[in-house]
Order: C-alpha cells, then structure tokens, then sequence
C-alpha cells in the first residue's frame, strides 16, 4: 500500500517535470520564432540605417542598439573590471544571499533555503539567454518592453577572423557578451532577495514557477524601462545608477506580495522562530558587501572616475547605516545585536546603490545615516504593527531601503559628479510605478501559481521541514 | 550500589572529573541537557522579535559508585561544581539493581 503511495507521488512529480520542460520547449520556439521574425525586419531598417549614417558620416551618432564594431574600439582596462564586476555580483548571491539567508532560518528549512539561490542562479540563466535579455536590454517597438530580436542571444557576436565583435549601446567600450553577463547577475540577484519573505514556507516547484515567470513579466520590463534608453522612465528622467528601483524596490514589493499570500509561518509569535546560526548571516553580508562594489561600482560600465566615486560612496553609505543601525537598536533595546549591525549594513548598501555613480561622499554618510535608522523601524515596529510575516525582511530593508535611496537621490544628485539633474518628483514616478507594477504583477502570478499548483506546503511538510518535505535531506 | 546523577554548570565540568577521578572513580558519562530550575534563562532578540529562552545550558554527569564512595563523591561533586550563585545545579542518587560489563560478562561490584 505504502510502496504504491510512493509509485504514485513519484508519477505525479514526473508528469509534473514533463510538463515544465515541455513548457520550456515551447517558450524557446516561440522566442526562435519572434527573433527570426526581427532578423526578416532587419534588412530595410539595415538600409535605411546606411542612408542616415551616410549623411552623418561626420559626426557619427552614439548607437541606440547593440552593434558589431571593430576589435580596436574595445577598452582592455573596462573589459577587465566589468568580468570583474560580473563575477563580483555572482558571489552576492552565491554564495552571499544564499548564506545571509541560510543563517536566518531554523535548522530545519537551511538547505532549502540556500537551494533556492542555487536554483534561482540556474534557471534565470537559461530564461535570460532565451529571452530575458532581449526584452530588458534592447530597444522594443514600445517603451514598455525590449524587443525579440536578441532572443536566444541572437546577434551577440565575436567574430575573431573579421575582428569584429558586437557591443551593447548601454556599453560601448566592452564586448557585449561581458555587458549581458553583467546585466545577468543582477536578474539573479533580484528575484533570490524575494525569497527571504517567505522563508520556510513556499513549495519549492510553486517558487521556480514564481520565480520564471516574475523575471520575464516584471523584472524584464522594469529593468528596460529605467535603464534601457528608450524606456519610459529613462526618458522620463528617472536616477537609479546601479538598481535601487529596478533590483532593490521591485524584490522588496514582490516580497510583500508573497508574504500577504502566502500569510505567517505557522506557530508565529508562539515557537522560537529564532536564526539557528547567525555565523553564516555574518559571512553573507560581508561577501554581500565585497560583491556590491562590483554591483555599484560596476555599474559605471567603465573603469573609470565614475567607478571610484561610486566605489567610495557605497563604502562610506554602508558603514554609517551599519553604525546608525547598531546605535538606534542598541538606545532602544539595549544590545547592539550581530544581526543588527549586519541588517544595517545591507540597509546602506541598498540605498546607496541608485546613487552611488551620482553623489559624493557627504551625501553618502546622509542617505547612509536615514537607511539604517529607516530600516530598523520597517523591519522591527512597522512589520509588528501591520502583521506580515516578511520573515527574513525582503520588503523592510529592501523596499524601504531602495524607496529612501531613490529619494535621496533625486535630492542629493550632484549635477558635477553625475552631469545630470535630478528631482524627487520626478524619483517618485519611478518608485510609485514600480511599487504599483510590481506588487499588482506578483500578485497575480502569485494567484495564478497558487489556483495551478498551491504556493504552500502543508502543514505537516511545514512542521517537518522544507530540507527533508522539500529535497529530501538535512544537515543533521 | 548507587547511581550518583549530578546536573552541573558546563565550566566546571572538568574540575568535577578531575576531583572524581582522585576518588578512585573510574568511569563516568556526560552529556549536554538543557534545563531549568530556580536559574532563569534569558531573552534573545532579532530584528524585534524578542524570545525568551527558559531552558539553560547545563552539564549531566552520571556515575555508577559502590555504596561506601556515595558521600566521598557527592562532597567532591559539591566541593568542586560550588560557585554560591544560583544555577549551580543538583545532585540525585538513585539505587542501583544491577550491573553487567558487556565484555566480559562480569556483573554488579566487580563490573563498577
């Protein structure tokens, strides 16, 4: 009887797995399709290109999509930061969150909890090659979404006999592979910070599920419309350097949206729901904090002046907010707490992050110093007050620290350091459109995923534990 | 035959073996517990959340003695385990039916 049970479980996930490649499948011919649909557009706009170039041969004119350029135009000093950088991102989620994370959760559910970095890290890859980086990075037909075109990383090149290779118009100086790269580990970053809502549990098929289609249908636009020149918010004029808004804001509010659906952990404010080692949340947000001067620094896309400033920017913002954190808890509830000085850390170093490139270091100790007191309030009184269980505070430091630096930005922006100008009016437009898309968007996949499959373990897989319900393993 | 059951603070654990093993005694078994008696434990706090933890860390160390080492080691046990504040812990002596060495088969005194 019992041996059947199994055979059955085991049925029942297979099909499941079919089901998911075969959808897999399907989205990757639909891309192939879209993209050989843009290859067919692309000859008269080729030609058209021509006449226009012909005309402004004297001034050529700065691209506004990725184009095939000569070895020469390539800068060795800006390639080498930038697979620096790359690689620096990469650690902030693996190992970085997934430890930051681990750390927070009980002895229980720690595996799961690291495996959904893992696995985030995996499949945001393969979606970002279908697709993902198309629709964010290249110029669409509306300022809503990026095109097809560069589906399946279409018309990313190195050509080493004609000494040719292509280049994003976001980043000229480097091969347009790095800049894809790069772009790619901060879609793996954004989603895996939603996890830390909620923590100990969601089923883990339902999360890759959430996770898929939460990067294509709310990651993607966002991302194109602020950093993608021709996205509305771009031309709108909003500041976010290196993420605030597009990572940071959107994770958080997604995060709240998961945690309202999915409701408190089970035995909340009853059992310990206490860190079973805070040894690894240590050393998660210390490689957190290493890995973000790749995150912000990287983000001038140059090894350059703009790079150091924002370098020494996020260093300086993330000390004062740790400091501030410490302090203010240490004044209210008497102890300055690990947990508190490395919270506060991260608090700094996402506010800092849209305006790292931006702002010099007086204005880096300012947005610093509001991020770590804001953030201990958001995650200490406002989550008791309003009842939610963000578990490990996806939305109180992420959120509320990503709204306070895009703010403070468009206050604090130096019109030397950045040649732009900035305003909290128009910083608003960006924070209120994604705080609105964002949680509307991840509701209803959430919804969705929840009608089709359930969003939830049951109680007793919650009670047993995410590692062995999960995954079938433990750490003991 | 007695089993002497002493629940100790974890920091003097060693003194304790120490001064047993002076007695002649030649086995023991520990293990970490958790507990509480008039010791109270602490409050821990995370981001707000605030826990408070009941059960302390102790120490539990179980010997098997003949009747006439009962007193010699419980003024040991109390000797060295004594700090004068509270949650130093206590000292249960339960009687002893039988003992079997599983080696050799050897039973009660001669298997001590």
């Amino acid at each position: 009887m019992r041996i059947d049970l199994k055979r059955g479980q085991r049925g029942r996930s297979m099909a499941r797995a079919l089901t998911g490649s075969i959808a897999a499948i399907a989205l990757a011919l639909a891309c192939s399709i879209g993209s050989v649909r843009a290859l067919a557009d692309e000859a008269p706009a080729a030609a058209a290109a021509e006449s226009t170039a012909t005309a402004a041969a004297a001034t050529p004119a700065a691209p506004t999509e990725p184009t095939v350029v000569g070895f020469d135009k390539i800068n060795s000093g800006d390639t080498a930061w930038m697979l620096t950088s790359s690689a620096l991102v990469l650690m902030m989620t693996i190992p970085g969150l997934a430890l930051f994370y681990g750390g927070m959760v009980r002895k229980k559910n720690v595996l799961a909890t690291l495996m959904q970095s893992f696995v985030i890290t995996c499949l945001v890859t393969i979606l970002w090659w279908l697709v993902g980086y198309s629709l964010a990075f290249t110029p669409g037909s509306t300022p809503y979404l990026g095109g097809f075109g560069h589906s399946l990383m279409n018309g990313v090149v190195y050509m080493h006999d004609a000494m040719k290779l292509s280049v994003s118009h976001l980043g000229t100086t480097i091969p347009e592979t790095v800049y894809a790269m790069f772009q790619l580990t901060f879609a793996i970053i954004t989603p895996a910070l939603i996890c830390g809502s909620f923590a100990e549990r969601m089923k883990f098929s339902a999360m890759l599920w959430f996770m898929g289609l939460w990067l294509l249908l709310v990651y993607c636009p966002i991302a194109h419309w602020v950093w993608e020149p021709s996205g509305w918010l771009s031309v709108k004029g909003v500041l976010d350097f290196a993420g605030g808004t597009v990572v940071h804001i959107n994770a958080g509010i997604a995060g709240l949206a998961a945690a309202l659906m999915l409701g408190k952990r089970q035995g909340l404010g009853k059992e310990s729901m206490a860190p079973h080692n805070l040894t690894l949340t240590v050393i998660g947000a210390s490689l957190l904090w290493v890995g973000w001067f790749g995150f912000n620094a990287g983000s001038a896309v140059a090894a350059d002046g703009r790079a150091g400033m924002a370098f020494a920017a996020t260093q300086i913002a993330t000390a004062a907010a740790a400091l501030a954190w410490m302090f203010t808890e240490w004044a209210i509830k008497g102890k300055p707490s690990v947990l508190g000085i490395a919270s506060g850390a991260v608090a700094g170093l996402v506010a800092i992050t849209p305006a790292s490139g931006y702002v010099g270091p007086d204005a880096a100790v300012i947005i610093g110093l509001a991020a770590g007191v804001i953030c201990y309030v958001s995650s200490t009184s406002v989550k008791k007050a309003f009842g939610y269980d963000d578990s490990l505070d996806a939305f109180g430091v992420h959120c509320i620290g990503g709204i306070v630096g895009a703010l403070l930005t468009g206050a604090l922006v130096s019109k030397d350091i950045s040649g732009l100008d900035g305003s909290v009016l128009t910083q608003l437009w960006g924070v209120g459109s994604t705080l609105i898309y964002g949680f509307i968007m991840s509701m209803l996949i959430l919804k969705l995923v929840d009608v089709v499959i359930g969003l939830r373990v049951t109680a007793d897989q919650e009670r047993e534990g995410l590692d062995i319900s999960q995954h079938g393993e433990s750490i003991e | 035959m007695k089993l002497i059951t002493a629940i100790i603070k974890p920091f003097k654990l060693d003194d304790v073996r120490v001064a047993l093993t002076a007695l002649g005694v030649s086995g023991m078994s520990v293990s970490e517990i958790k507990g509480f008696g008039r010791q109270r434990g602490h409050t821990e706090l995370y981001r707000g959340a605030e826990y408070t933890v009941d059960f302390v860390p102790k120490s539990r160390l179980e010997v098997a003695v003949r009747a006439e080492l009962v007193e010699p080691v419980i003024d040991a046990i109390v000797a060295a385990a004594k700090t004068g504040k509270v949650g130093d812990g206590k000292i249960f002596i339960t009687e002893l039916e039988r003992v079997i060495r599983i080696r050799t088969g050897e039973t009660d005194l001669s298997a001590l």
